[in-house]
């Protein structure tokens, strides 16, 4: 059924001879770049995710020495106790691999550079140099984030979001001297490689859309992609300002951040800085990036969910307004992570009203999917498990937004466990799993091959428990009043009743860490022994599935395809069949829903 | 030992994650090797749907049993009980929607879950539904937002006055101090390069020359008459801190170069605090703790751990170092008969540097 129509369009698929370096390295293909960054993610992921399991270890049984983290951490960990210092590098360097490197890069490079052609109709981006630089200055950046570890006085250490002065000054602690500085490079470099990805993506999908895709029959995927990109090229800038004032103040002397310092028994010379400045721009980047890490994920679940679901996505108009919607809020809610920072009062009131807003484009996002599912004939793959689980952790995380974007309730719960909670529900996890659903589901365009759908259910069953597990009592931690970033919480006898509660959490982690070998397993046997693929494995109405299952430079043989009708006429009646893809013709009589 | 322990865990769930392979891929028929979910599949994993939803409800009602006594501690202020109403009236709403919209979520997943022969309800659109989902949390987003808002302002608007007590706190890596504005009322003028000063006998760093600051009183232990507007200057000498005192439902950054405030009204003493019935039963939970953890210790050559006494807390709540963990002050809150006999025993400032 993959070309049921020729057309007579000139035929792009130009096939000059390939080397291995420009297949495999400096691949300008859109496919062999989407697969480059998911290894690239990936491996990140590993790194990050075993960071979490190691200080997990230590806030379940603080006093107790650990031969592993001896055999991990070396000097930083005498005698298998864990350095205060590194503890807080763990949680920093965690933070900052899973939000950047795997959930933004690794997420969004992957199917946005694997989809937005496919689905749009595409023979590659608008720029394959661009591309491909983007991704090499990705991995330029995760091979010195990676290096930082290994610096002599250990790796940038001031939590994710590196506030100065802690951040700026290396008399501070032992991760503000070189460790903080290869930090600073790392992100310059990955904000360079996130904009040229960003500005690809948002020209090529205005440009590049086959015959008849307009843009209200793009998939849903494709909407979050292009609007994602969008909120990336207006607020990266914004972290890249920041980052490069903070080399300025840390090596050159300057004083935007910084005034009226006494450390270590000395007067420093910066006068007239403030810190809250930096927190400013942090977070106008820092806020934003949660939908750029989260909208992908809602729009991969968007085409899963529809789908497997053999149903039209639920209001598809509606879904197109509230990522438009969310995306807007977002660059606008940043204060609320500043409501006890200083700054004045009255500005907390304003970012209370426009974060509390966000959760009614956020809200009409839910009940959609769960009025997809209403009365469908649901396919259960793993991709759509994921899919629904992050449905479930959306909400579950979402609703205590609520709570968070209160400024007033904000002050108790503030920097404390509750906000971890919140957060890793709403973003980390519902990302993740995000990410996860797009593998599954996408894995057999990218490699041919399929995934192995019992050990993804096992995948997915393990992860879900274990991740309510974790983060469920972690709320309830986090109202006790214990602030996160403490390397123990043994200095206070008050919260000697949370110890059981940590054990717990860390119990489920090291099973969560556990069930992803089983997905690595998956993932790397069935790239090379899977069942093979047939065309269209998942009967799914979007263009990519109707290019050839062996990727070719130009991703149609002969014409692209082009486009009669949106992405979700799943179970329309009057066909035979329970969907029909994209290029196919309306038949006579046949009405094209009004969207 | 432990590492021994710790691998043969792994290796356990190892093994029992692959026997739970083998339930998924008995479940199946073995005819079709395809990785595509069938009907057994749909079967199985609809009911699991099922089944965790169960697991969810599970999980939130075992918490609160075995964890609803840590929730936000009693509240010791007078904005407290303001606070802590619009925290159980959001919280009513939060439960409210996770419970329904979980069920809806899992109880579809597990309804309409895949058939062959069947068709999927072709319904891609009502403007009615997206209509009354709008409207409906915007009505109750709006609630919320005015009364956070009311809240708020009345939380945060500090208005100096003459009741009102006036103090300092101060951060540095890794302590807090506290100043008193002491007889005149006002604190006097200071900044990080007097530190130096009187060979480091001025800890907060009080300009000499400033006549405000003589009768100023520098401790390291705070003291809060009960029933008096505190009026909270906040500094901090090197990185950023955060001044938290959970059970005054009081929070706020210290930053370097410049003063942040917060205010509060204490409304409990530490001793009222002691005798409350909660209290009471946390402390006793958590001395039965560390009675039987000083028995290890104690058998392994180590000191017992004292047993714990109810005090009111002030933490670091912001990144700051290496010791951030343990950057603490302890808060008494007495009578103003006993705040002022123990202000008359402290030394001033004009005493401390003669």
């Amino acid at each position: 059924m993959s070309t049921a129509e020729v057309h007579t369009e000139e035929d792009h698929g130009h096939h000059h001879k390939e080397t291995f370096v420009t297949k495999y390295i400096f691949s300008q293909d859109h496919k062999m770049i989407s697969k480059q960054y998911l290894i690239t993610g990936l491996f990140m992921g590993i790194i990050g995710i075993a960071m979490s399991l190691l200080f997990r270890l230590q806030l379940a049984w603080p006093e107790q020495p650990f031969g592993i983290f001896e055999v991990l951490l070396g000097k930083w960990a005498p005698d298998g106790v864990m350095d205060p210092n590194v503890y807080l590098a763990l949680v920093t360097i965690h933070g900052t691999i899973m939000v950047f490197f795997v959930l933004t890069a690794g997420l969004s490079g992957t199917f946005s550079n694997l989809l937005i052609p496919l689905q749009i109709g595409a023979r590659d981006m608008a720029s394959g140099l661009l591309n491909m630089i983007s991704f090499w200055l990705f991995f330029l950046s995760s091979v010195i984030m990676v290096l930082s570890l290994f610096v002599e006085a250990g790796p940038a250490a001031a939590g994710w979001t590196i506030y100065p002065p802690l951040s700026a000054l290396p008399q501070a602690q032992p991760g503000s001297g070189t460790g903080m500085t290869l930090w600073l490079v790392s992100m310059a470099i990955f904000i360079a490689s996130s904009l040229l990805g960003s500005l690809n993506y948002i020209v090529t999908v205005i440009n590049l859309r086959t015959k008849g895709m307009s843009m209200t029959r793009l998939p849903l995927t494709i909407w979050a992609f292009f609007v994602t990109a969008i909120i990336g090229v207006v607020s990266f800038p914004v972290l890249l300002s920041a980052a490069l004032l903070l080399i300025m103040d840390r090596s050159f002397g300057t004083s935007f951040f910084l005034s009226d310092i006494f450390i270590q028994g000395e007067v420093l010379h910066y006068q007239g800085g403030s810190p809250v400045l930096y927190e400013h721009l942090f977070w106008f980047l820092g806020h934003p990036e949660v939908y750029i890490v989260l909208l992908p994920a809602l729009g991969i679940t968007s085409e899963i969910i529809a789908t497997n679901a053999r149903k039209p996505i639920f209001g598809y108009r509606a879904m197109v307004a509230s990522i438009l919607a969310i995306a807007f809020l977002s660059t606008i809610v940043w204060g609320h992570h500043m409501f006890i920072s200083g700054m004045n009062p009255f500005l907390g009131s304003v970012f209370t009203f426009t974060t509390l807003l966000i959760a009614i484009p956020s809200a009409v996002k839910a009940f959609n999917y769960i009025t997809t599912l209403w009365k469908g004939n649901l396919q259960l793959n793993p991709a759509m498990l994921f899919s629904i689980g992050l449905v479930s952790t959306f909400i579950t995380g979402g609703l205590t937004g609520i709570i968070l974007g209160d400024s007033t309730l904000d002050i108790n719960v503030h920097d404390t466990y509750f906000v971890v909670a919140h957060f890793h529900l709403v973003m980390g996890i519902s990302a993740l799993y995000g990410l996860f659903a797009g593998v599954y589901h996408w894995f057999p365009k990218m490699f041919g091959r399929m995934l192995n759908k019992n050990l993804g259910y096992v995948h997915f069953w393990v992860t879900a428990v274990c991740a309510y597990g974790v983060f469920f009592p972690m709320h309830f931690i986090g109202m006790a009043g214990l602030p996160r970033r403490y390397y123990t919480n043994t200095a206070f006898p008050y919260f000697d009743d949370l110890a059981d509660i940590n054990v717990l959490i860390t119990a489920f982690a090291l099973i969560a860490g556990a069930a992803q070998l089983v997905f690595l397993y998956n993932f790397i046997h069935s790239m090379f022994y899977g069942k093979e693929t047939v065309q269209n494995p998942w009967k799914s109405n979007t263009l990519e599935w109707t290019a050839p299952i062996k990727h070719i430079h130009g991703n149609w043989e002969g014409a692209i395809p082009h486009v009669h009708r949106w992405a979700y006429d799943y179970s329309k009646p009057g066909h035979k069949e329970d969907f029909v893809p994209q290029h196919i013709p309306l038949k006579k009589g046949e009405e094209e829903l009004q969207h | 030992m432990n590492i021994f322990l710790i691998l043969s865990v792994l290796v356990l769930i190892a093994i029992s994650i692959w026997q739970i392979t083998k339930i998924f891929e008995l479940s199946q028929a073995k005819k079709v090797n395809t990785q595509v979910a069938n009907d057994s599949d749909n079967n199985l994993n609809g009911k699991l749907m099922f089944a965790f939803l169960i697991f969810i409800y599970g999980i939130t009602i075992f918490s609160f049993w075995a964890y609803g006594d840590v929730l936000l501690p009693n509240s010791a202020s007078e904005h407290g009980a303001d606070y802590d109403n619009l925290m159980w009236i959001s919280f009513a709403i939060i439960f409210f929607v996770q419970t329904i919209t979980q069920a809806l979520l899992h109880y579809f997943s597990y309804k309409y879950r895949g058939e062959k022969g069947k068709k999927a309800l072709f319904y891609a659109d009502n403007d009615k539904l997206e209509m009354i989902w709008t409207i409906i949390p915007v009505i109750t987003l709006a609630g919320l937002i005015l009364y956070g808002l009311y809240t708020w302002t009345d939380i945060m608007t500090v208005e100096e006055n003459e009741e009102a007590l006036v103090v300092e706190l101060y951060a540095q890596q890794f302590n807090w101090k506290a100043r008193y504005a002491g007889e005149d009322g006002v604190l006097g003028d200071a900044n990080v390069r007097f530190l130096q000063d009187f060979e480091g006998r001025n800890l907060v760093g009080i300009d000499a020359t400033d006549p405000n600051g003589f009768d100023d009183v520098v401790v390291q232990e705070l003291h809060l008459p009960v029933g008096r507007e505190v009026i909270f200057k906040m500094r901090s000498q090197d990185v950023l801190h955060s001044a938290y005192m959970p059970h005054f439902r009081a929070q706020m950054n210290c930053v370097p170069g410049m003063i942040t405030e917060f205010a509060f009204t204490p409304n409990k003493t530490t001793e009222e605090m002691r005798q409350d019935p909660d209290v009471r039963a946390k402390v006793k939970k958590i001395n039965k703790i560390r009675v039987e953890k000083s028995k290890e210790l104690v058998a392994s050559g180590d000191t017992a751990l004292d047993p714990y006494e109810f005090d009111f807390l002030l933490l670091c709540n912001k990144i700051c170092g290496a010791s951030h963990y343990n950057m603490q002050m302890k808060i008494i809150v007495e009578t103003e008969q006993e705040f002022e006999a123990w202000m008359n025993s402290q030394q001033t400032f004009a005493e401390v540097i003669q």
